[in-house]
């Protein structure tokens, strides 16, 4: 690997690192497209759960990994909102990066022709 | 405390369609990988990590499309340009499995689904779009930037209809399927809007700083006659 290269992996893990720390607090808190779409026709009360009506979501059931330390973008223990996401966020950047890069080295081409 | 659930939950779909979506799920993605080692090169490995980080990031960025309705980027047209598609799908399934399995995000019954409408159906039609279109289109950063745009539009619609069919097949209640599928249609197109802004933004940037890491910009041009004879 390079030097320029290692800087320009460097410094686009540095922006993820920014956009998932940082500007992941600024982020919207509505439900996204599929969510929308599954809630509607149905109401909820204050913590989320449904009250009535149909809609796609109804038969929903909670994630197996709920009690997972990062469950739903947050750090347990850290009751801060805006420091649990950014850690959260950064600490999956990392983890994405490192699984990432890790299992697509194991699985590169070797440079044929060695000899 | 936002909990923010951006991907199919478990029990919206039941139990043997998602099983059987985990089996195709699983089936292409062992084709991905054979297909990914060929372009797999001691640069192309660490790069593909650093797409499937930005990603997972810009996930996180949720922005308003309507009142009361936000959507964030899926990532395959991006991933496409920049690393292929075969290592583009890894790279957004990586992405589907590590929220998951630690963010309990996307249910674990529904990982299947998921990797198969953003992962699968999201990539394939991005890279359909960017193979079509940059035959017309300029080879350069503003090039790539129109093309990103387009693709992730039709991109994120296509991931969205991906959904429908699974909720078809399989959905756990009855509400009507034309009325999901607009639904889910008329969001996308303006999620796939605004990921179309930052896939463009994107591509362009890394083009203009180092074109030589786009995949678009290297092997779509012309094929690539040296590796087929060498294997």
């Amino acid at each position: 690997m390079t030097r320029k290269f290692g800087w320009f992996l460097a410094g686009g893990l540095l922006v993820a690192l920014l956009l998932a720390g940082v500007v992941s607090n600024f982020a919207s808190s509505s439900p996204d497209g599929l969510d929308a779409t599954a809630r509607e026709g149905c109401t909820f009360d204050a913590n989320g759960e449904i009250t009535g009506g149909t809609c796609i979501a109804q038969r929903e059931q909670a994630h197996q990994m709920a009690d997972s330390p990062l469950a739903d973008y947050g750090i347990r223990g850290i009751h801060n909102s805006a420091l649990s996401t950014g850690l959260a966020g950064v600490a999956g950047v990392l983890i994405t990066f490192g699984i990432g890069a890790g299992g697509f080295w194991l699985v590169r081409r070797r440079e044929q022709k060695a000899a | 405390m936002d909990a923010q659930a951006m991907h199919i939950a478990n029990g919206i779909v039941n139990g043997p369609v998602s099983a059987i979506f985990v089996v195709v799920a699983v089936a292409v993605l062992a084709v991905c990988v054979v297909k990914a080692r060929a372009d797999l090169d001691d640069r192309l490995a660490p790069m593909a990590g650093l797409v499937a980080a930005f990603i997972f990031a810009v996930q996180m960025l949720n922005f308003q499309v309507l009142p009361g309705v936000s959507g964030h980027l899926l990532g395959g047209t991006l991933a496409v340009i920049l690393v292929g598609p075969w290592v583009g799908a890894l790279c957004v399934s990586t992405v589907l499995i590590v929220q998951c399995l630690l963010f309990a995000d996307g249910g674990l019954t529904a990982i299947g689904l998921n990797i198969t409408n953003m992962a699968l159906l999201g990539t394939a039609a991005g890279y359909l779009l960017v193979a079509g279109l940059l035959r017309v289109l300029p080879k350069n950063p503003g090039g790539l930037g129109v093309t990103a745009f387009i693709a992730s539009v039709v991109s994120v619609v296509v991931a969205s209809q991906g959904f429908v069919l699974e909720y078809a097949l399989g959905g756990t209640t009855q509400l009507s399927l034309p009325w999901i599928s607009g639904t889910m249609a008329g969001t996308h197109v303006l999620i796939g809007i605004g990921e179309g802004l930052i896939a463009a933004t994107t591509v362009a940037t890394v083009a203009r700083v180092r074109p030589d890491l786009v995949y678009a910009l290297r092997r779509f041009r012309k094929p690539v006659v040296l590796e087929e004879a060498a294997a």
